[in-house]
C-alpha cells in the first residue's frame, strides 16, 4: 500500500494522456488536431471559476443534483452484513449518470462554437443524455447506434427521436457499441471542422478519459460528503458496474487516496467467464489498442476484437477505460464479474424489496454488493452506484418472462 | 538499400511518378491476393500496399471496411500477410511491399517479433494508421534498426509543428491524406493538395505521395503532377467487391479486373 499511497491520483494521466502503459492517443493523423483543440479548450476552462459555476448550476437545476445517498434498510436487513447505501444516479434527469458528462461536454462544445454534436450509444442512455443537452442548446445531434442495440433499446431510440436527434443505425461489424464508436470516429474525421464528438464513457483517445472522469467525479465527491454526514465516516467499500467505466471512475476517483476504502468494479460476466461469452476484459482480456487508447481488451490470438455478450447493452463493450486498466494493475481496485442470471435476480430483488428498479447495468453492481455485504460486518458500510433506472430495460425483462407488452 | 528508396531513385531518374495500389489481404479469398499482386506489378505498379484486415478499421470508408469483413470472414490475419509476402518474394525481388493496418494485430504479435517476421518475409515498409508519432517511438526505433521504413500520414489538419515532427520520424515517403475523411470519400480538392504538398516539401527530402479520393486516370494525373506519386485503394477494392458479389472465385478473373484499372492509371501518369 505504501507505493500506492505515494501516487498522486490527481496527477494522472501524464501530459500525453497515459495512465502507466495505458491510455494515450492512438488515432489517425486527421483527428489529432481535433483532440489538440479539445484539450486546449478543456485546459483553459477546467479551472475557470465561471465554467465550473455554470457546470455546477446546470447539475443542480437541470440534472437535479446532488443525488441522494440512500440507506437501503430493508435490503441491508435481508442481506445480513454491511450496511448498503445506494448512490441514486437513477434519479438524475434522463435517468442515469450519463447526463453529468454530457452537460460538461456540451459546455465545452458551446465554447468551440461548433453547431453539430455526435455520440455513440449502447444502451441508449448516453444517446438520450446527448440528445437532451443538444435540444437544450439548439445543436444538431446525430447518435450512432448498433442495429442490434436499436432492437433491444427501442424505447430509448424513440426518446432520442422525440428530442430531435437523428439516430444512425450502424450495420458494420458486430452491430453493437464498439461499432457505433467506430462509426462516430469516422463521422468525426469527415466533419471535424463543425462537429464536436461527445464520447459517453471514460475511454477513447486522450483527453476524453480524463475529462469524462472529471465530469463524473461529482458522484464520488457527493458520496464522500454524504457518507461523512450520514455515517460519520468514509465508506468501507465502493461498488460500481463497469462498461467503459465512467460511473465507476466517477464514484471511485475522489476516494482513491483513501486507503481504507476498498473498491470493486463489476464487469459483465454474460453467460459466465468460462464460456468466453461475456464483456469482462479486466477479468479475462489482455492489453491492446482500440478506439484511440491502450487498455485491456477482448480479442482473439490474431489481435482481432471479438464479439462480447451481456444482457445489458450498456456493458456490452470489449474494452474499458484506460484508467481502470491501470488501477487494476497497481491493485488499487479489484475487478470482478457478475453473470446475466445473477444480474437479473438482483434486478428483481431490489425492485421487490426496495421499490427501486435498477438498470440492468447497475444490477450487476447490486448483485456483487450483496455478496460482498454478507462477508462484512454490520458496522461497515458499502456505497453502491445505482448508475441508472431500469425503465429502459422493461422490454428485455418482459421478453425473458415470455411476455409481449 | 531499402527497396522503397531504390524505387523512388529510379523513378526520379526516369522522371516518372509512383503508382501505389492498395488491396486487402485475403479479399475476398485467400488464393486471390498473390496473383493479384503479381498482376498489379505487371501493369506498372511501383509499390504495393497490402491492407491487413482488422475488426475495427476506423479510418476506412464503407468500401474498404467491407473488404476487411470479407477477409476476416475466413480468418485472414497479420500472420497470413507475412506468409503471403514471403511467397511473393519467391518470384519478385524488386517491388517494394508495404503493410498498411492497425496497431492491435501488431501489438498482439509483439513489436520485436513482428519485425523479425517482417524482415524474413521481405517487407519494406509499415504504415500503422492509428500509431501517430507520439505513440510510435519505440516501434519506430526498432523498425529503423531493422531497416524497415515507417511510413507516416500527414493530413490537411496537421499543424506545422506536427508536420515537422512527422518529417523527422518518417521513412520511405510521406503519405499525404488528401482530404478530411475516411478512405473512398469523394471530396478531393487539388488546390489544397498542392498547397500542402508544397509545404511538406520544404520540411523533408522524402518523396511525398498522395492518397484518399483518387478514382481514375484523370484524378491520379492531377494529383501526381503536384507530388511524387499516388496511392489508389477504394476503386480497386470496389472492383474486387463487384466480382465477389457475383460469386466469382477464379483468381484470374480478379487479376484481370484490377489490371485494366491499373493500366489506365499507369497510362495517365506516364503520358
Ligand atoms: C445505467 C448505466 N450504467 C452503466 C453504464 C455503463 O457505462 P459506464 O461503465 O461508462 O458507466 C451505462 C451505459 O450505457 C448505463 O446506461
Amino acid at each position: 500500500m505504501n507505493k500506492k499511497a505515494s501516487i498522486d491520483f490527481n496527477q494522472m494521466p501524464d501530459a500525453h494522456g497515459h495512465f502507466g502503459p495505458y491510455g494515450g492517443r492512438f488515432v489517425s493523423e486527421t483527428l489529432i488536431y481535433a483532440l489538440d483543440e479539445l484539450e486546449s479548450i478543456y485546459r483553459s476552462l477546467k479551472d475557470d471559476p465561471e465554467f465550473q459555476a455554470q457546470f455546477d448550476y446546470d447539475l443542480a437545476h437541470y440534472v437535479g443534483r446532488p443525488s441522494p445517498l440512500y440507506f437501503a434498510e430493508r435490503w441491508t436487513r435481508e442481506t445480513g452484513g454491511a450496511k448498503l447505501f445506494l448512490k441514486r444516479e437513477d434519479l438524475n434527469h434522463t435517468g442515469a449518470h450519463k447526463i453529468n458528462n454530457t452537460i460538461g461536454q456540451a459546455l465545452l462544445a458551446k465554447h468551440t462554437g461548433k453547431q453539430r454534436v455526435i455520440a455513440e450509444t449502447g444502451a441508449g442512455q448516453h444517446g438520450v443524455a446527448t440528445a437532451t443537452v443538444a435540444a437544450r442548446l439548439g445543436l444538431e445531434c446525430h447518435v450512432f447506434m448498433g442495429e442490434e442495440d436499436i432492437q433491444r433499446q427501442s424505447l430509448n431510440v424513440y426518446r432520442m427521436k422525440l428530442l430531435g436527434a437523428t439516430v444512425v443505425p450502424v450495420t458494420s461489424g458486430s452491430r453493437t457499441l464498439k461499432d457505433a464508436m467506430n462509426e462516430a470516429l469516422r463521422d468525426w474525421v469527415t466533419n471535424v471542422d463543425d462537429t464536436f464528438y461527445i464520447i459517453g464513457t471514460c475511454a477513447g483517445p486522450h483527453p476524453y478519459p480524463e475529462l469524462v472522469r472529471n465530469f463524473q467525479s461529482v458522484i464520488g465527491r457527493e458520496a464522500r460528503q454524504q457518507s461523512l454526514a450520514q455515517t460519520g465516516k468514509l465508506p468501507d467499500a465502493l461498488v460500481a458496474c463497469v462498461g467503459g467505466g465512467s460511473n465507476a471512475i466517477g464514484l471511485f476517483h475522489p476516494f482513491l487516496a483513501d486507503e481504507s476504502v476498498a473498491m470493486y468494479g463489476v464487469e459483465a460476466g454474460g453467460f459466465g467467464l468460462g464460456t468466453g461469452k461475456h464483456a469482462a476484459p479486466l477479468n479475462d482480456g489482455i492489453p491492446g489498442v482500440l478506439h484511440g487508447n491502450r487498455t485491456y481488451l477482448m480479442e482473439d490470438e490474431n489481435g482481432q476484437i471479438i464479439e462480447t455478450h451481456s444482457i445489458s447493452a450498456g456493458l456490452d463493450y470489449p474494452g474499458v477505460g484506460p484508467e481502470h486498466s491501470w488501477l487494476k494493475d497497481i491493485g488499487r481496485v479489484k475487478y470482478v464479474a457478475i453473470d446475466d442470471d445473477e444480474a437479473m435476480d438482483a434486478f428483481r430483488h431490489l425492485t421487490r424489496i426496495e421499490g427501486i428498479m435498477p438498470a440492468l447495468e447497475s444490477s450487476h453492481a447490486i448483485a456483487y454488493a450483496e455478496k460482498l455485504a454478507r462477508k462484512m460486518d454490520p458496522d461497515q458500510t458499502i456505497v453502491v452506484n445505482l448508475s441508472g433506472r431500469g425503465d429502459k430495460d422493461i422490454l428485455t425483462v418482459a421478453e425473458i418472462d415470455g411476455i409481449t407488452l | 538499400m531499402n527497396r522503397i528508396k531504390q524505387r523512388f531513385e529510379v523513378l526520379k531518374q526516369q522522371g516518372r511518378k509512383a503508382l501505389i495500389p492498395y488491396i486487402v489481404l485475403g479479399d475476398p479469398a485467400a488464393d486471390v491476393t498473390l496473383p493479384v499482386m503479381h498482376a498489379l506489378v505487371e501493369q506498372g505498379a511501383d509499390i504495393l500496399e497490402l491492407g491487413v484486415p482488422f475488426s475495427d478499421p476506423t479510418a476506412e470508408g464503407p468500401v474498404i471496411q467491407k473488404a476487411h469483413e470479407r477477409a476476416l470472414a475466413h480468418g485472414s490475419s497479420l500472420r497470413d500477410a507475412l506468409t503471403l509476402v514471403k511467397q511473393f518474394r519467391e518470384t519478385d525481388f524488386t517491388t517494394p511491399v508495404i503493410l498498411m493496418g492497425y496497431a492491435n494485430p501488431i501489438e498482439r504479435l509483439g513489436y520485436q517479433h513482428f519485425i523479425e517476421l517482417a524482415l524474413d518475409a521481405g517487407i519494406d515498409g509499415v504504415l500503422t494508421v492509428d500509431l501517430p508519432p507520439e505513440e510510435a517511438g519505440e516501434f519506430n526505433q526498432q523498425l529503423g534498426e531493422a531497416g524497415i521504413e515507417n511510413i507516416f500520414l500527414l493530413a490537411p489538419t496537421s499543424s506545422d509543428k506536427r508536420q515537422k515532427m512527422v518529417a523527422e520520424m518518417a521513412g520511405g515517403f510521406i503519405y499525404y491524406v488528401s482530404l478530411k475523411g475516411v478512405t473512398g470519400a469523394g471530396n478531393l480538392d487539388v488546390v489544397s493538395v498542392k498547397q500542402h504538398v508544397d509545404h511538406i516539401r520544404t520540411l523533408t527530402d522524402l518523396p511525398v505521395c498522395v492518397g484518399f479520393g483518387i478514382k481514375d486516370g484523370a484524378s491520379a494525373r492531377a494529383v501526381a503532377d503536384l507530388s511524387d506519386g499516388v496511392v489508389v485503394g477504394s476503386v480497386l477494392v470496389s472492383k474486387m467487391a463487384e466480382l465477389a458479389a457475383r460469386a466469382e472465385t477464379s483468381p484470374r478473373a480478379f487479376s484481370q479486373a484490377v489490371s485494366s484499372l491499373v493500366a489506365e492509371m499507369r497510362d495517365a501518369l506516364d503520358n
